[in-house]
């Protein structure tokens, strides 16, 4: 488990978050990174914020705020989304998997294909990256890069990306997360 | 609920409503009604004669069903053209048909394969041809206090089927231009979106493509759209391009078919 490096506690929001305060709060349980909790928010806030501010999970990043970008992608019951998009009391009930719940050993390929650089998409082209991965069969109707044209990069030109995306294929890495039904 | 509180926003996948949320303040004070726990409106079904669409069935949804490649093609094509991945698997079709875009890409195939919208309310149930639906820019069949639930997409025999969209890129693009194009038994199905205040269907290039010509022009089809649709300049393309260039997807897609 990657940890985040914020010890942020539940109801302790830094300076950067606005959060939106519009009424009663809902509170819900969820499945999050694998764990069965409960959460209170506001009906405004969405689940980037929620993962951000109110639970100390940056790996998530905000990017557009307009669903373009993919750096805030997580798995919503394993299907990529874009949380910008997303109130958190839709996922009541749901799972949810942030780029916190990827093993060191999914990063490996990124890293050594030269999939990232300012670092700032890697996070949200990992997740939909692992979702691909432990999504196979879905090559038979789509190209690597038509899955992966949600997470846009100024850096890399993006064939690092898809190189480390073809070389974990090659190394038939294991499925970690997510499905595509 | 609706019939109680009329000015409730349904929301659905959220890809429109939601975009730049934390800059809309006013929207948030409204008050909106989330679709996405009532498990009856997201599922779809095939019958003997037709596809059923839930009310928040997904892009992603159908993409997934081989049976739609293989009996409604593009209704994949379209959506593997919304967006991206990400997009997908939260856009719904009746969210795309309420939204109202001129641009829409879900729509012009629906269109194109006569699909009828199901609006329900505390009141009654209306059936409407989606071809029929939109009466201005953003102007709809839908009272406040309705629901689409359902959209079925009728089953035919229909050949030369081709969705086209034009857009800055292959993905995460609004459409410049739209273009769904069925022979269906009784005629062609010809439909527009991003050339005119709503997506429509073209009677003129309908009626053109009836009349079983020999060999078509380029001017024959630039003629008849010009009856048919209206394209502007805007941010993302200007009238005259859009006029030439869906005049050339006509002639080398319905206008280039082999008899």
């Amino acid at each position: 488990m990657i940890q985040p490096v914020n010890g942020l506690v539940s109801g302790v929001l830094p300076v950067a978050g606005d959060l939106p305060v519009t009424g009663d709060t809902i509170t819900f349980g969820w499945r999050l990174n694998g764990e069965e909790t409960q959460i209170e928010v506001d009906p405004a806030e969405r689940l980037l914020d929620t993962l951000r501010y109110r639970l100390g999970l940056t790996g998530t990043k905000e990017g557009c705020a307009e669903g373009e970008c993919g750096s805030c992608t997580v798995l919503m019951d394993g299907l990529p989304v874009n949380s910008c998009l997303v109130l958190s009391f839709q996922a009541a009930g749901r799972r949810i998997d942030t780029v916190e719940s990827l093993d060191e050993a999914a990063l490996a390929p990124f890293l050594e294909g030269g999939a990232t650089q300012c670092g700032a998409c890697t996070p949200g082209v990992v997740i939909t990256a692992n979702w691909l991965l432990a999504n196979r069969d879905l090559l038979d109707t789509h190209h690597i890069r038509e899955l992966m044209a949600g997470n846009l990069c100024r850096c890399t030109g993006y064939d690092g990306i898809v190189d480390s995306i073809e070389a974990a294929l090659e190394a038939d890495d294991p499925a970690v997360v997510g499905d595509a039904s | 609920m609706l019939a109680e509180e009329p000015e409730a926003v349904p929301l659905a996948g959220g890809t429109d409503l939601l975009v730049h949320w934390p800059a809309h303040h006013e929207t948030r004070e409204s008050t909106y009604l989330d679709l996405g726990q009532i498990e009856e409106l997201r599922s779809h079904r095939w019958t003997e004669d037709a596809l059923i669409l839930g009310g928040t069935t997904t892009y992603w949804d159908l993409i997934r069903d081989p049976r739609t490649t293989r009996d409604l093609p593009l209704l994949v094509d379209a959506a593997r053209q919304v967006g991206a991945v990400q997009i997908q698997a939260r856009g719904t079709w009746a969210g795309n048909i309420a939204n109202g875009s001129p641009a829409a890409d879900g729509v012009p195939v629906l269109m194109a394969y006569d699909a009828v919208v199901v609006a329900q309310s505390e009141r009654d149930s209306c059936e409407i041809p989606l071809s029929e639906f939109y009466l201005g820019y953003k102007e709809m069949r839908l009272a406040d206090d309705q629901l689409i639930t359902r959209i079925r997409v009728p089953l035919a025999p229909r050949a030369n089927q081709r969705f086209d969209k034009v857009g800055a890129r292959r993905a995460q693009a609004i459409a410049k231009i739209g273009l769904a194009t069925v022979e269906a038994e009784d005629g062609w199905r010809v439909v527009a979106a991003s050339l005119a205040p709503t997506v429509r269907r073209c009677p003129a290039v309908e009626a053109l493509l009836d009349s079983g010509e020999a060999e078509y022009s380029l001017d024959g089809f630039e003629t008849a759209l010009a009856t048919d649709v209206s394209p502007i300049d805007d941010i993302r393309s200007t009238a005259e391009y859009r006029r030439r260039v869906a005049a050339r997807l006509l002639f080398f897609g319905p206008g280039s078919r082999e008899a």
